[in-house]
């Protein structure tokens, strides 16, 4: 092999730099070989450090948050200052059916404009409403409370329900549309052309065919919209507003868990305090249930997916 | 119609209804049409809605103070004199500390675990640090005022203040009360680590093997593979990510307000207690009883409103422009 080079190309001895270089790689290689060791063991550290507040969050939240649970949380109205015990059933049922308007706003129009985005998509205005909806997911929650406020509050001179469940919806709108665009896009468009191919009309075929195939993922996204929107609060501060008492009028105001959280958590009273972490934890295990069930609707879309 | 053969009368019906569902068909594809580009223009009218209401009410305000509105820290409801500077001042600052103590741990854990980390160990890691994202802004500041105050207060803050002598800074003066910018800081970094991290692993994930190899089979070490061949390769993306954490921290709102003190003053150190835009919007707002100050408040909405809307822009579009390189190289 060394006696193969052909005669007219020049012998390939390395220059002087290059060998003082090759040198300089081998000689530095163990201090390389170090720096290397110590950097990694840095990203180790990095990833150790980043999983920590999570573990310190929820063990605080369940050491604290289950010693102050009891039944009463669930069924009992709060009580004044002063008076032990007291549950904040109305909050829950409050966040329960603020979750309920925020999705019967948010869902048709997000899932409508997400399949929109999915079939016009080199369109120019499906790219403006890409890039918008992404702009309106960064928009801080509390910015679109107080438009809820001036739009749905002010007018009428009150606080209500309905307000605070816009404002969420509102907030579902482009998670929902996104989601539901990545999902319609995975739909294979075999089977769309088979169902035109087949005599259904274009919006039987998006919504009978199309839009069916996709549900799962969909249900997913809106779950994990649901997930996000449940435990707001700043969109809540001037529109739902909270309320002592039971209530579920839809145009009053209505008390919500992590807005009760809110006011227990800054107040001076410990008995609020300790009740401030049950209601932390059971918003989390609200919030947690909600997202499991949407992993869960995924699993059955993989499995049904590998079926076919 | 009265055609004498039985025949003839059922397909003239049969081309009846044919046409008739040509026709409806036609109709329900215009509706169905009509319907999801309505639903899609939502989201452009929802945003012009926003500015629209926002900018109006707070217009009185912009338009009597104006550039002096974001330069004036006299904030003073009584007097109706409005200055927005000491509650930018806290959002910028709060931000900042966000960034500069998530960015390298997001970054860190994004390379760990694209990098370093065995297969199993990938999916939990990953699903530990989203979920950080799950958790309720209310929750942060609830742990934050009972769990992370306390810590800053009695070990914390006198240690960097009088053993590492890091009063000389400037940053790290005053008495050790425990809400002030610093904790508002470090829970706005717990809270956008998940979505620097998360932007960060998506786009070092998608980094071709081959770059990682050819480093490698030059004789880079593995460090020196992540520096010089991963990481200048998903810079922008990283950038993006980070930007996008940027948008998340100028508009958190609970948990700021919960440990960042609430004082409308500007000061040097961390130490001292302060005032986003936000958490400035939290408290007054409900309590807001003159028109001025309500105005005043709008206008400061709006600031907010616009400042989120730029930086967002600008992370969406760094993020697609990598995806779009990235998908472009590999197809």
């Amino acid at each position: 092999m060394t006696t193969a080079t052909p005669p007219m190309s020049p012998p390939l001895r390395p220059t002087l730099r290059q060998r003082a270089f090759s040198e300089r790689t081998v000689r530095t290689l163990k201090r390389r070989r170090i720096v290397s060791g110590l950097m990694l063991a840095v990203l180790i550290g990095a990833a150790v450090l980043a999983v920590l507040p999570l573990i310190f969050i929820f063990g605080h939240l369940l050491t604290l948050g289950v010693s102050s649970l009891s039944w009463d949380f669930f069924t009992k109205m709060p009580k004044p200052v002063g008076e032990t015990g007291g549950g904040l059933a109305n909050a829950i049922v409050g966040t329960l059916i603020l979750i309920g308007l925020a999705s019967a706003v948010g869902l048709p129009v997000g899932v409508g404009a997400g399949l929109y985005l999915a079939e016009r998509k080199g369109a120019k205005l499906a790219n403006g409403v890409r890039f918008l909806s992404d702009v309106l997911n960064g928009l801080p929650s509390i910015v679109m409370g107080i438009f809820a406020w001036q739009f749905l509050v002010r007018p009428v001179g009150h606080f209500s329900a309905l307000a605070g469940g816009v404002a969420l919806g509102a907030m579902m709108i482009p998670m929902v549309a996104r989601t539901t665009e990545e999902m319609v896009g995975i739909v294979p468009v075999s089977l769309r052309e088979a169902a035109l191919a087949l005599g259904y009309s274009r919006w039987r075929t998006s919504l009978s065919v199309v839009l069916r195939t996709a549900s799962a993922g969909i249900v997913t996204g809106a779950l994990v919209a649901i997930a996000r929107i449940a435990g707001e609060t700043a969109p809540l501060l001037f529109t739902a507003f909270g309320n002592q008492f039971w209530s579920t009028s839809l145009k009053q105001p209505i008390s919500a868990l992590p807005l009760q959280v809110f006011s227990y958590a800054i107040s001076p009273y410990d008995a609020w305090h300790s009740l401030a972490w049950a209601g932390a934890l059971v918003l989390i295990a609200l919030i947690f249930i909600i997202s499991l069930v949407a992993r869960f609707a995924t699993r059955a879309r993989f499995a049904t997916g590998g079926g076919d | 119609m009265t055609l004498p053969d039985g025949r003839a009368v059922v397909e003239a019906r049969e081309g009846d209804g044919a046409t008739l569902s040509i026709h409806g068909a036609a109709i329900g594809d215009r509706v169905y049409t009509g319907a999801i580009t309505f639903f899609a223009l939502c989201v452009p009218l929802l945003l012009l809605a926003i500015a629209w209401e926002i900018g109006v009410a707070g217009w009185p305000t912009l338009h009597k103070f104006g550039f002096g509105f974001l330069t004036s820290s006299d904030w003073d409801p009584v007097k109706g004199e409005f200055g927005a500077a000491p509650a930018i001042y806290g959002t910028i600052v709060s931000s900042i500390i966000a960034l500069v103590l998530a960015t390298p741990l997001a970054i860190g854990v994004s390379l760990f675990l694209s990098e370093l980390a065995p297969r199993w160990l990938r999916q939990p890691v990953g699903f530990l640090v989203d979920l950080l994202a799950a958790i309720p802004s209310v929750v942060y500041g609830l742990w934050g005022i009972f769990v992370l105050l306390p810590v800053l207060r009695d070990p914390v803050m006198p240690f960097l203040r009088d053993t590492l002598h890091l009063d000389k800074t400037g940053l790290f003066t005053g008495p050790a009360y425990g809400p002030s910018m610093l904790a508002a800081g470090i829970i706005l970094a717990i809270m956008v680590l998940p979505y620097i991290a998360s932007v960060s692993r998506e786009v070092l994930l998608a980094v071709p093997r081959s770059q990682r190899e050819a480093a490698l089979a030059l004789g880079a070490t593995r460090w020196e593979a992540i520096w010089g061949a991963v990481l200048p390769y998903a810079r922008s993306g990283i950038v993006g990510g980070v930007i996008l954490g940027l948008g998340r921290a100028l508009g958190e709102t609970m948990a700021v307000t919960m440990l960042i003190g609430n004082r409308p003053e500007i000061a040097a150190s961390l130490f001292a207690p302060g005032y986003t835009m936000a958490s400035l919007l939290a408290n007054e707002f409900s309590e807001a009883s003159s028109d001025a100050h309500l105005s005043a408040l709008m206008a400061v909405a709006f600031v907010l409103f616009v400042i989120t809307l730029i930086v967002n822009g600008i992370a969406r579009w760094l993020v697609w422009q990598v995806s779009r390189n990235t998908s472009g190289r590999t197809a």
